[in-house]
Order: C-alpha cells, then sequence, then structure tokens
C-alpha cells in the first residue's frame, strides 16, 4: 500500500510496481504486486484495519497525522507489515527515529522507478525470511510436538498390556493354578524387556540429539569395534542358528566417538539378526575407499517393498507385515544410525529386495 | 433353551490386547472372532458379520479402525462398533464423538481409550448388544 497526499506519487508507484515482480533462487514462484493507495494517514489506518497489507510504502509529510505517527500506531496494531518511509527531506534526524519506530527502509523523494524498485525489492526479501522463519519454527516445534506424543503412546502400550495381565492374576481370571499363568507371565516379561530396549534407545537418541562431543574423539580401530559389536550380537544369534561373518579391507582407522560407533554397529547387527530366517547369515563388511569410511551390513532376512524401504527411516516407524509380528524393537533404530550419521557428514543407503535380504551401508566421509 | 451367543469381532495387533480382550469377552458368554489387522478384518467381512466390533484405531494404518468401522456400517448399519486405541489428545487427534461434527465422520457408536477396565467394557458392549 502506498500512502501520499500526492495523487502524482501514487500513480507513479503504481505505474512503476504493476508488471514488476520479485524472485528469489530459493523461491519457486515470482512477486508479484498488488497495490492499495491512500491519501492520508487516517484513510490508510482505516484501509489497515479492514486489511492489512504485507508492504507499506508511507511518506512522512502528511496532511493529517504524519507518516511517523502512523508508523508508531501500526507498529502497535500490526506489528507484521513491513514499512518504508518516503519522505523528502531524508534528514538523518527522520532517518534515526523512523528506524528506531521499526521502518525497514527510506525511499529518498524525488525517487526514480530503480531506486523504488530496488527498496520494494529489499523489503520483499525482507518479508519474506520473516515468513520463512516463522514457518520454519511452526514446523520445528509440531516435529517436537509429534515426537513426544508418539513416544507417550509407545510408552503406554507396554503398560497397558503389564497392567491388564496383572488385574487378570489379581482376580484369579485363570483359576487358582498359577501354572495355568505361564503365557501370561512370560508376555508380561516380554513387554518389559520391550519397554527397556524403548528407554535404552531413547537414551542413546538423546545423547545423539545434543552436539558432537569433540573432546570424546579419538582413532579408532574400527576392525575392533566390529568384533565388539559381533560379539555383542551373538547371543541373539546362536538361538536362532544364524551366522555372522566379518569382512575388513585396507587400513580402517577412522576418527569418531567409540559410542557413536557402537551404537551403529549395535543397531545394524541387531536389525540384521532380528530381521532374519532361522539359520540365516548376516556379513559385516568394512571399506576404506576414495576417503569414505562404509560399515555394511547384509542380511539373508525378509527384505522390504518399495514402501517398505521409504517409511524405513522414521522415528517410532516399525514396519509392519506378517513376518515382522512378534518381533520387539522401539523403531528408534535406524533413525539413532542416520542421525548418527549425519553428524559425521555421512549418510545411509538402503537396497533390499522382498524374500532375498537388505544391505545397509553407512558412508562416512574420511576427515 | 439357551440364547445363540453374539459373536464379536476384536481387531487388535497388540497380542496382549487380544488375549485379555478376548478372555473377558468369553467369560462374559460372547463368541469371539480376534483378527490382527485390517486386511484380516476385511476378510472376515466379506463373507460374515458380527454382531459387535471391538476396533483398534492404529494397525496397519494409522487410521485402520475408522476403515473398518466404515466397512462394517456400509454393509450392516446396525452392527454396533467401538473403536479402542491408546491415540489421544496427545496426538492433535482427539476423538471425542460427543460432537456432532465428528459424530458425522466417525462411524463409530463408542470410542474408549486404552487401558480401559474390562468392568467398564462390559457395561458398553451390553448397553449396545440391548
Amino acid at each position: 500500500m502506498v500512502v501520499d497526499d500526492e495523487p502524482g506519487i501514487r500513480s507513479g508507484v503504481k505505474r512503476i510496481l504493476s508488471g514488476h515482480s520479485v524472485s528469489f533462487p530459493f523461491m519457486d514462484d515470482d512477486y508479484g504486486f498488488e497495490l492499495g493507495e491512500a491519501s492520508s494517514g487516517e484513510e490508510a489506518l482505516e484501509m489497515i484495519k479492514a486489511n492489512p497489507p504485507d508492504i507499506l510504502l508511507l511518506d512522512n509529510k502528511l496532511p493529517g497525522i504524519t507518516g511517523m505517527e502512523v508508523l508508531e500506531i501500526i507498529r502497535k496494531s500490526h506489528p507484521d507489515i513491513l514499512v518504508a518511509m518516503i519522505t523528502s527531506y531524508a534528514s538523518i534526524e527522520v532517518a534515526a527515529r523512523a528506524t528506531d519506530d521499526g521502518a525497514r527502509d527510506f525511499i529518498p523523494k524525488p525517487f526514480t522507478p530503480a531506486e523504488l524498485k530496488a527498496s520494494v525489492d529489499l523489503i520483499t526479501k525482507q518479508f519474506f525470511l520473516k515468513r520463512i522463519t516463522r514457518t520454519m519454527k511452526e514446523e520445528g516445534k509440531k516435529i517436537r510436538y509429534q515426537f513426544l506424543s508418539v513416544l507417550s503412546h509407545e510408552l503406554k502400550s507396554p503398560l497397558n498390556a503389564l497392567e491388564g495381565y496383572l488385574v487378570m492374576m489379581k482376580d484369579r481370571e485363570l483359576g487358582p493354578d498359577m501354572d495355568d499363568y505361564n503365557q501370561v507371565l512370560d508376555r508380561s516379561l516380554q513387554r518389559i524387556e520391550g519397554m527397556r530396549s524403548l528407554i535404552m534407545d531413547l537414551l542413546d537418541f538423546t545423547k545423539i540429539r545434543l552436539e558432537r562431543k569433540e573432546d570424546k574423539i579419538e582413532r579408532l580401530d574400527l576392525e575392533e569395534r566390529a568384533h565388539l559389536a559381533i560379539s555383542t550380537i551373538k547371543p541373539l544369534a546362536i538361538q536362532r542358528n544364524i551366522s555372522i561373518k566379518y569382512e575388513g579391507q585396507g587400513d580402517l582407522f577412522f576418527e569418531a566417538d567409540p559410542i557413536d560407533l557402537d551404537i551403529m554397529m549395535n543397531n545394524l547387527l541387531s536389525n540384521a539378526v532380528k530381521y532374519n530366517r532361522d539359520g540365516g547369515s548376516v556379513e559385516l563388511q568394512l571399506s576404506k575407499q576414495g576417503g569414505k569410511m562404509e560399515i555394511a551390513v547384509q542380511d539373508s532376512g525378509y527384505g522390504m517393498n518399495e514402501r517398505e524401504v521409504s517409511q524405513l527411516f522414521q522415528e517410532f516407524v516399525r514396519i509392519k507385515n506378517k513376518r515382522t509380528k512378534g518381533i520387539a524393537g522401539s523403531g528408534l533404530g535406524l533413525s539413532i544410525v542416520q542421525k548418527i550419521a549425519e553428524l559425521y557428514g555421512g549418510h545411509i543407503r538402503v537396497e533390499s529386495e522382498p524374500d532375498k535380504g537388505s544391505i545397509f551401508r553407512v558412508i562416512l566421509p574420511v576427515q | 433353551m439357551s440364547e445363540m451367543k453374539k459373536k464379536i469381532l476384536l481387531a487388535d495387533d497388540d497380542p496382549d490386547q487380544i488375549f485379555q480382550v478376548s478372555h473377558h469377552l468369553k467369560k462374559w458368554g460372547y463368541d469371539v472372532v480376534a483378527v490382527e489387522s485390517r486386511e484380516e478384518a476385511e476378510r472376515y467381512l466379506q463373507s460374515e458379520c458380527p454382531d459387535l466390533a471391538i476396533l483398534d484405531l492404529m494397525m496397519e494404518e494409522e487410521d485402520s479402525g475408522f476403515i473398518l468401522a466404515y466397512r462394517i456400517k456400509q454393509c450392516e448399519p446396525q452392527v454396533p462398533v467401538i473403536i479402542a486405541t491408546a491415540v489421544t489428545a496427545e496426538r492433535g487427534i482427539s476423538f471425542d464423538i460427543s460432537t456432532p461434527e465428528n459424530k458425522a465422520w466417525i462411524k463409530a457408536d463408542h470410542y474408549l481409550e486404552k487401558g480401559f477396565r474390562m468392568e467398564e467394557l462390559e457395561i458398553i458392549i451390553k448397553g449396545l448388544l440391548k
């Protein structure tokens, strides 16, 4: 909106800005302008009340209340409106006062079309940045909110199950014989185990949500970490007759926080075992090539279709199908691995085929 | 003469919920058809219709329960549907079916928050099967 008592200025601004558009490399669409006009401060305030503009070009010297007074009023009532002052005597004093009051720019009068356009471009840019930061803040809030609410859901389900079983036992629902409660007790213990692993994963998650700690970084022999991770997972694998093989190529030293590497390898290996068939195999391969360290874990398990792969890295998402039924997990493991990889400037890739198995590759740049 | 047992469809992907609720339903004298997914429930609904359904909201999809409720009402509008879920207002979705707007699109006769007491469920079922 342009506010000026001189009709010539108003029509001039209108002529210059009609057909003018502002574009930014990061924006999909150009921004054009729709112009409203007012010949006095009073008229402008009325119009702003009814339909506030995004940008206000405001003359200081107006017949009734001055531009500075208009600026003061709308700074309180409409703080989102970006204001450029038009003034014939752009004195330092007026400039300083208007800046204090929230004006974004000055357009000296008389101005050339190019000067006006430059000012409007600048202010449009500010308008955009403001809008973008606002949506980003809102989205950040939404993500945190969602995380917490899903978390409370995930923690409540096992509690409900446990409570239900305890009430059944208290009321002797299955009769007086303790032997009839074996299934109830086994399931209760399994749900407790599931909740424990969720809490452990959550602790990992909060750890990596924080900054990477530079003082914890050491030169690690990844082969050593790999053997450590394999020995952690081995008991689980033996129960299901799954073999775990290791293969390492070349120099396998890498600078990192050992905890981060352990979390990544343990998560990948335990997934490879959990989502495998009995008697299957898992292979952990380490290699360093072309400035990149690759940790690859291949399994002979269930594999996934494209849709399942696309959901894989969302927090708390667990692939639900007939074969994954009954497998305990928090749905946090892979998001944790991904977050850690990103912390080191790396990424994770997955190739998978239903019924054949999957390969997860963590690729980290070598510093 | 004994009355025909009423048949209740129970759909929930949590095996513990199935175990606990089925146990009580049978104790109260109902026949139970328990399924662990929307897909399984839909297969059952193709050939039969229960006298009442207790549906978990989130199974394969976030709104599996709503989809099933809709299907049931489509074939047998008088079959009462209870939606039971642990999803509450914390997820930003509040399923209060007391308001007319929600009642219009949520095809359920009762909404239960998981962690409910079995006595509560018994009263609700009795009320709906009257």
